[in-house]
């Protein structure tokens, strides 16, 4: 590989830089397409059990707060702005608002953590984690059987337990991203981990999209 | 990398501005009962609003139409596998079971 060719990022195997960025992105996708497909079957039966358990389902979503889910989708969706602007600043090579847009994204994703650790201890404080300590006693829901309610706070729990998972891998990347802006490996030329770092990031904004209306939202007409 | 096409601001905050809406908007619906329509509703502003990130924040709108295929197709085999598993425990109830002697021979 030449110095000139690696200073426009472009692997010798790439036969222009085009090429090369047309590769990453399709190599991007065909990962999040899989990660359809991993999240789909935790929503494949999410909907075989709601379709059994309807009662109680609906009591499962009642113990959920519409106000730190909601306070969480706006984060989630800001951060999928900053996200956004930080991926255009790279498309100009201007680095120092690239870092700036990142940081806050990190923030917003810190943010999003913390109303899910508040959610979750709540849920520990109520005996709402499925487990031994499981009780369901609530006066207005008691005809409905526990064992259903857990399996409806199991699928919680596990969905917003591998969402929580993708987040941290996520910040995890943006960090990784500041240091290779830092290192200059980033510039107008050059900037596909920005940009594919982007789209992991919007994926995991879209599977909450699902999760907040489904887990949060349904029944409530009840 | 000579065309990328840069978004203008004003996009990216038109998006950021109707995905916030979007979720007020679902908030709302949820309490209005509208039968078994509830769940459909709620699964289309969610499906909008995925549009508008993959379409906009993950510039599928600007990208080589390859891109778009394989974004579809993993909707799209997702919506096979949600229906196909449903076509089954939906119907499983519609029909009496078979009596236990005609299954023993």
């Amino acid at each position: 590989m030449s110095d000139a060719a690696h200073s426009l990022g472009r692997a010798h195997h790439f036969e222009t830089a085009e090429q090369q960025y047309e590769s990453a992105t399709l190599g991007m996708w065909a990962f999040i397409v899989q990660e359809i497909l991993f999240f789909g079957g935790l929503f494949g039966g999410y909907t075989v059990y709601r379709n059994l358990y309807i009662d109680a389902f609906t009591a499962g979503s009642h113990q959920l707060d519409i106000f730190w889910g909601g306070l969480n989708t706006a984060v989630l969706i800001g951060s999928s702005l900053t996200m956004a602007l930080a991926v255009r600043c790279a498309q100009k090579g201007e680095r120092n608002s690239i870092i700036n847009w990142i940081v806050a994204t990190i923030i917003l994703g810190f943010a999003f953590l913390g109303v899910k650790y508040i959610e979750y201890s709540h849920k520990w404080h109520d005996n709402l984690v499925p487990g031994s300590s499981f009780e369901w006693n609530n006066p207005d829901y008691l005809h409905v059987a526990g064992g259903q309610v857990k399996i409806f706070f199991s699928f919680y729990f596990v969905m917003t337990g591998m969402h929580a998972l993708h987040m941290i891998i996520g910040v995890g990347i943006m960090l990784w991203m500041i240091v290779k802006v830092r290192r200059r490996e980033i510039n107008e030329h050059y900037f596909t981990p920005i940009e594919i770092s982007g789209l992991y990031w919007h994926f995991v904004d879209i599977v909450w999209i699902f999760l907040f209306p489904l887990l949060y939202l349904i029944g409530r007409h009840h | 990398m000579s065309d990328h096409h840069i978004v203008p601001l004003k996009i990216y905050f038109l998006i950021f501005s109707a995905l916030l809406i979007g979720t007020v908007i679902t908030v709302a619906v949820a309490f209005v009962d509208m039968g078994f329509l509830n769940t459909p509703v709620a699964l289309i502003i969610a499906l909008v609003k995925a549009s508008l990130v993959i379409l906009y924040f993950m510039h599928v709108k600007y990208s080589h139409k390859l891109v778009g295929l394989f974004a579809f197709a993993g909707f799209f085999w997702l919506i096979i596998m949600l229906a196909m598993t449903m076509q089954d425990y939906y119907t499983r109830g519609w029909e009496e079971p078979v009596p236990i002697e005609f299954l023993s021979e």
